[in-house]
């Protein structure tokens, strides 16, 4: 077990839901966003839940600023009224029969305000949060970005020394969630205590996360900067969620071997055993192979594969090709090659990247 | 199938429109207003009105046990429970009056520790009535809080609201519609009690006698006022049903 930290969360524990068991050590200091992400049952919501005391732990335990809010060792375990946790749930679950300003009010009224002074908390949240015109109105005449916006401030006028965000954006539209995005980011940045925002959508989580973690089948795959975190992903589910081709080979100098069949000449850096290989599907070349065209010449040979279009998607300005081959790859090429080269599924192509556009790292370093 | 359809309709709709066309509409004023009909509707109301509340009282946090805990057994208790629903009143009468008579293996304490007597008083009414009605409100509101979404509880112990905090500000008025549905239920069962009230309180005008009683007395002597004392009881049934339509018509009562 790591030593609890004095300022900040720590969560050394197990915790079992329904079929899932999620056993996790990380420490989040102050002021810290942990983006937390994976893909659905990977644990997340299960995350939230132990650390708002809705789920107890099974072993290990749970440290906030130096205070015990669960231990299985020792059965300490401190009711979810007790603890000092903010929680923003996915749905918001707004009080409907309560007003705005009633909602946010909730949570000094509960522990012993009384209704005028909790009301005036909660006005000076309202203010600080630009809810004014809302304040009277009942969670059924709000918007979604308004309700998110509304549990957010119900969240923050408990106080709380711990935030958690459970997929804060998730139920808004795209136009929306671009300006909450914007105003939450703004939010987080002022919240001084540690905050953990789970979340299944990259941009969200390199927005707003200062740090992020995945999850998958309950363990933590990869942590790290959301910049290492997209560059470099260490599973497939993580490959995808940033766009980038991912494959897990051997490598013997410069070049990569694949389990699966096919290989790579990437620069080389020495590296040797286990590694993962990653490129931009932009990086990716696709030329014609009908009539038993060649592969392109002035590439590295071996970096050219021949592979069958399996599907086209139109991402805003380009077109993404799932490209059947040994290994398959993601291509983005631009509407005018689709139409140059006759691309469609079914059709015949040639694959080739560059060495220098594979990115080549060790598969052992989460 | 039409056919067994309509006889079935006529056979509920032909008594009551009997009831209605036999009414003494002359005099429906005057026998109305003669002393024990009088005493006998006041009584009636105000037993029905207490009961619903010593429903409330007890049934409102026994519905509560029986939606959100686990314990085992809890299965046998919610049939127990619901037992009065289909017991004969008269049945339960006889049990109450076994419990709570002055013999009874509760009521001898009853009486010789705090001198209380239960049976043949208005307080045994309430009593009968309560026994009957209480199962209805008991099921009603446990139906709606086993279907109430518990995430709105968990938001508020997360708020830091205690328990009864979290039951009193926001389960109980999640599921107010149920409460209103089910003491209307409650109020009206305990409205038209005949078999457990006759049985533990016996039939003293003024201080027993509710309205069903008093028609079945009335019916001997005076079918005019037994006719009468009936078309009131079936307004306030058509009021319950009015009251609760919505429940009726768009979901079934017992979720």
């Amino acid at each position: 077990m790591s030593a609890d930290p004095v300022q900040g969360l720590g969560f050394d524990a197990t915790v079992r839901r329904g079929d899932l068991t999620l056993t996790l050590d990380i420490a989040v200091p102050p002021g810290e966003v942990l983006g937390v992400l994976g893909p659905n049952g990977a644990g997340k919501t299960t995350l939230l839940r132990a650390l708002a005391g809705l789920t107890p732990v099974s072993t290990g335990r749970i440290v906030l600023d130096g205070r015990v809010l669960d231990d299985a060792a020792t059965g300490q375990f401190l009711e979810p009224a007790q603890r000092p946790v903010g929680l923003v749930f996915q749905d918001y679950r707004l009080f409907p029969h309560m007003s705005v300003l009633d909602n946010i009010a909730f949570s000094a009224r509960s522990r012993g305000a009384g209704r005028t002074r909790s009301r005036e908390q909660a006005a000076s949240w309202i203010d600080m949060l630009g809810l004014g015109a809302l304040a009277r109105r009942m969670p059924a005449q709000l918007s979604g970005g308004q309700a998110q916006r509304v549990a957010l401030a119900r969240a923050l006028a408990g106080e709380p020394a711990l935030l958690l965000l459970d997929e804060p954006l998730s139920a808004l539209d795209a136009g929306t969630r671009l300006d909450v995005q914007a105003e939450l980011r703004r939010h987080l940045g002022q919240f001084s205590g540690p905050t953990l925002l789970v979340t299944h959508d990259p941009v969200e989580a390199l927005v707003l996360a200062d740090r992020l973690l995945v999850l998958e089948n309950g363990a933590m795959v990869q942590q790290g900067t959301p910049a290492s975190v997209a560059r470099r992903p260490a599973t497939d589910y993580v490959a995808r969620l940033v766009g980038l081709n991912l494959y897990a080979g051997r490598a013997e100098g410069d070049q990569v071997s694949l389990p699966g069949g096919g290989g790579f000449v990437v620069p080389d850096h020495g590296q040797h055993g286990d590694v993962l290989v990653s490129c931009r599907p932009a990086s990716v070349l696709v030329s014609s192979r009908d009539n038993g065209a060649q592969a392109p010449t002035g590439w590295s040979a071996r970096n050219s594969w021949a592979g069958t279009v399996a599907g086209l998607s139109m991402l805003t300005d380009r077109v993404r090709l799932d490209i059947d081959a040994t290994p398959s790859v993601l291509a983005d090429v631009t509407a005018a090659s689709v139409a140059e080269l006759g691309l469609a599924p079914g059709v015949a192509v040639w694959v080739s990247v560059k060495a220098t556009d594979l990115d080549v790292y060790s598969s052992l370093a989460p | 199938m039409l056919g067994p359809a309509l006889v079935g309709v006529a056979f509920l709709v032909l008594p009551l429109a009997g009831l209605l066309l036999r009414a003494p509409w002359g005099s429906l004023g005057r026998v109305l207003a003669t002393a024990d009909v009088a005493s006998a509707l006041r009584l009636s109301l105000l037993t029905a009105t207490l009961a619903t509340a010593l429903s409330f009282i007890l049934g409102v946090p026994l519905a509560w046990l029986l939606a959100r805990s686990q314990f085992p057994g809890v299965t046998w208790l919610r049939a127990l429970v619901t037992l009065p629903l289909v017991l004969p009143p008269v049945v339960g009468g006889v049990a109450l009056l076994v419990a709570f008579g002055r013999n009874g293996f509760a009521g001898q304490y009853l009486d010789r520790w705090f001198g209380v007597t239960l049976p043949f008083s208005t307080a045994a009414v309430v009593v009968a009535e309560a026994f009957v009605a209480m199962p209805f409100l008991v099921v009603t509101v446990e139906g709606a809080l086993r279907s109430a979404d518990q995430g709105f509880d968990e938001a508020a112990a997360s708020l830091g609201a205690s328990r009864m905090t979290v039951f009193r500000r926001v389960t109980m008025p999640l599921i107010a519609p149920s409460l209103v549905a089910g003491g209307v239920l409650c109020w009206a069962r305990a409205l038209g009690e005949f078999g457990a009230t006759i049985v533990f309180a016996g039939n003293f005008p003024g201080r027993t006698q509710t309205m069903p009683l008093a028609v079945y007395l009335a019916l001997e002597s005076d079918p005019d006022a037994a006719i009468a004392l009936s078309l009131v009881l079936l307004a306030v049934s058509v009021l319950v049903l009015v009251a609760l339509r919505d429940r009726w018509l768009h979901s079934s009562l017992f979720r």
